[in-house]
């Protein structure tokens, strides 16, 4: 199997050991991994602030990008931005009939990186070890338009060590949300400091996601806060070579 | 008797002369008010903790509501595609039960048609029940100023709202209008019109008030209601409350006006039976509300309620702009409340950190298509766009795919400012550049240098300011991934 990894722009310049971790995986499982060096961005933001004549600049970018080369699919270790893809290029190309097929065909082959092992892959047990007690924070595109809820779960209880934790409403928004986070900065902010205050009383010692964006925004509050909590990325947990400093 | 009000608080005026339009850092603003009121923050995760809780277990319980959603988006749907003949039904219906009809354009018309009618009749008190409608074009306000010679008493009787009314304060929430208060707000309000101080105590609280509502019912000369649906084949007016004071408002008075917003219609009674089964449960996690009532006109021969003289105001106010457009679907909208009640920035925030009738996600769609692109500009930002409001919608109104168009609409119209515009262009220009996006990267590395603490990033000036205000930054990384996979993974 081939598969294209496409790194979101920010795990390229702040979380790039997010990437590493999805290549030794994947390597691991037998998959051909391809990194297309043209990709740059899905151009989230700009669509996300109503900018939709430059989103889908940046969206034909990726269309190009990612359609060579024969992939069977596209991997990405991020349910939101494998939305902008599978869900919102649709919405973006709705009245330009070419691109708009061209967008549902590459968007039936974006999965997001759990959905990728679970349900393409058939694996569940990755053979990894972590000591701590986690809860797990699923993004809103990946639990809504996506709706991959249980996979990081299942992949999550198979890990040694670990024990996975409820939280208190634990569907609710980390208050993330792209530039929400500084056009809005101070609900944004009360928002993270609801999904803290559910983590302090979950008693859990490490945080996970499955979208490092999230993870920025409540790693970022953690830390003011005075926070120790360690936080990390579904896949950096999953690989058992990753030296889990962050 | 006249209603007498206590002194109003500084805040609760500034916000009732904001009505129904606010600027574009007003809810920013007035959010960044909120956020801190640790009152405000309990007493709304209590209302809309409850709500979520109960909405889920009674919906759980009822193994076809994804298929009555799906059936309700439809049928609204049609009903938009032929609203022209539903509205000519629905009037031709209550007319021929001897109702009057009136088409309203905008709240202006309603003020007249009301006030002309009020002094006709030579009214003294009206009695309301609760309606969003009538707030939305600030009814009561309006008649008081424009009919002041007629020195009308215009008494809420929905409890929030007769509460909200004394303090002089606006409804927070479609559902809950006073959820914003807690029980020692509350019993400051009512003991200031009681003029004594009442125990805070809910049975004494609610005996005194339902002593002083009875007054008022039985002294209405007219009643006004809104509408949860009207039903065109029949011209029924639908309302459902918990407190029966629909009940009070529409058969004591001889007159009864209904003011519904035109939106609110649907075909027939089959379809109403759909709504019904949604409406209470995913309002307050009810299975039906206390009371639904049902009014075909004014009172029969034979018949033994009703009101003699029945009007009916179908208000516009806007919304047939929105017909036919890229928003119709912010027409569906039941106001049911649960939106709200699951939005992660309005159980933040509060309704009044919107500055608009309607709060949440559903008032941060609607009242920009009500009001136009240039008018609360802030609103489509009012959110995270979590899509917990669209899950929650009994109708599957993709709120947040609305607010995302809202945004662009607000391009294409050239309401943004200049700086962020050229940000985007400066993002589509790089975003389609691998050079130039792997050279930002590079550049960034290098300006970062200076700005590192402690492995973070210092605070900010400027934009990114509003980030290490209240969060740690991450610096870029030494080197990236793709200079990474180059070297070899």
């Amino acid at each position: 199997m081939k598969v294209a990894l496409f790194v979101p722009c920010y795990v390229d310049v702040i979380n790039p050991e997010v990437g590493v971790s999805v290549v030794r995986i994947l390597r691991k499982l037998g998959v051909e991994v391809a990194y297309p060096e043209g990709q740059t961005c899905c151009g989230q933001p700009a669509f996300n602030s109503g900018f939709f004549d430059q989103a889908r600049t940046v969206a034909r970018h990726f269309m190009d990008v990612f359609e060579g080369g024969d992939y069977d699919y596209v991997v990405c270790p991020s349910g939101s931005c494998t939305t902008m893809v599978s869900h919102y290029y649709p919405f973006l190309f709705k009245d330009l009939p070419d691109e708009r097929e061209r967008s549902e065909e590459l968007g039936g082959r974006v999965r997001e990186f759990s959905d990728l092992l679970v349900n393409v892959l058939g694996v569940t047990d990755l053979g990894a070890r972590y000591e701590g007690r986690a809860v797990f924070h699923t993004g809103c595109h990946q639990r809504r338009e996506l709706g991959v809820l249980n996979e990081p779960r299942e992949l999550l209880e198979n890990v040694e060590g670990l024990e996975m934790l409820g939280w208190k409403n634990e569907e609710l928004c980390c208050g993330f949300g792209g530039t929400f986070s500084v056009k809005m900065p101070h609900v944004s902010t009360a928002m993270a400091d609801e999904k803290i205050r559910a983590l302090e009383g979950s008693g859990a010692d490490t945080l996970i996601s499955g979208d490092s964006s999230c993870l920025m925004h409540l790693k970022g509050r953690l830390r003011r806060t005075g926070h120790d909590t360690r936080v990390y990325h579904l896949a950096q947990i999953l690989d058992p070579e990753n030296g889990k400093a962050g | 008797m006249e209603t007498q009000r206590p002194a109003q608080r500084r805040d609760t005026q500034d916000r009732r002369h904001e009505g129904i339009v606010s600027d574009v850092e007003g809810f920013n603003k007035r959010a960044g008010r909120a956020v801190k009121d640790q009152e405000l923050h309990d007493s709304i995760q209590t209302f809309t903790g409850k709500a979520v809780a109960a909405r889920n277990a009674v919906l759980h319980a009822l193994p076809e509501a994804p298929e009555l959603r799906q059936r309700a988006y439809h049928i609204k749907r049609k009903t938009m595609a032929n609203l022209d003949r539903y509205l000519e039904q629905m009037a031709d219906r209550v007319e021929a039960r001897g109702g009057n009809v009136f088409f309203a354009e905008d709240g202006e018309a309603v003020v007249r048609y009301i006030g002309d009618l009020a002094r006709r009749k030579e009214a003294k008190v009206i009695t309301k029940a609760k309606s969003m409608a009538t707030e939305e074009i600030e009814l009561n306000r309006r008649l008081e100023e424009d009919y002041a010679d007629l020195d009308l008493e215009i008494v809420e009787t929905d409890l929030g709202e007769w509460i909200a009314q004394l303090a002089g304060d606006h409804p927070s929430h479609i559902v809950g209008p006073i959820l914003h208060m807690n029980k020692r707000r509350i019993t400051e309000v009512l003991s200031g019109v009681a003029g004594e101080q009442l125990p805070p105590d809910v049975e004494a609280l609610g005996s005194f008030a339902r002593r002083r509502l009875r007054e008022k019912f039985l002294a209405a000369d007219i009643g006004i209601t809104g509408a949860n649906f009207g039903v065109a084949e029949t011209g029924t007016v639908v309302t459902v409350t918990n407190e029966g004071n629909a009940r009070l408002v529409t058969s004591v008075p001889p007159v009864h006006v209904v003011v519904m917003g035109i939106e609110k219609l649907i075909p027939s009674f089959e379809d109403l039976s759909v709504f019904t089964r949604l409406l209470a449960r995913s309002g307050t996690g009810q299975k039906l509300t206390v009371y639904t009532n049902f009014i075909t006109g004014p009172r029969g021969e034979g018949e033994l309620d009703g009101a003699e003289e029945f009007h009916l105001v179908l208000l516009d106010n806007g919304r047939s702009n929105i017909l036919g457009t890229d928003f119709e679907e912010a027409l569906y909208c039941i106001r049911c409340g649960a939106c709200l009640n699951v939005c992660p920035v309005y159980r933040q925030t509060g309704g009044h950190a919107y500055g608009s009738t309607y709060s949440g996600p559903i008032g941060a769609v609607i009242t920009p298509l009500l009001k136009g692109t240039s008018e609360a500009k802030d609103l489509p930002f009012a959110s995270s766009l979590c899509g917990a409001c669209w899950e929650a919608c009994p109708v599957g109104i993709p709120l947040h795919d609305l607010l995302l168009k809202l945004r662009n609409r607000q391009v294409d119209e050239g309401v943004r400012s200049k700086g962020e515009t050229l940000a985007f262009k400066g993002f589509e220009n790089t975003m389609r550049s691998p050079a130039l996006f792997k050279i930002s990267g590079k550049m960034g590395r290098v300006a970062q240098r200076p700005l590192l603490k402690d492995g973070s990033v210092r605070p900010l000036p400027g934009p990114l300011g509003a980030w290490t205000n209240s969060r740690d930054l991450p610096p870029l990384a030494k080197k990236s991934f793709r200079e990474l996979w180059k070297e070899g993974i």
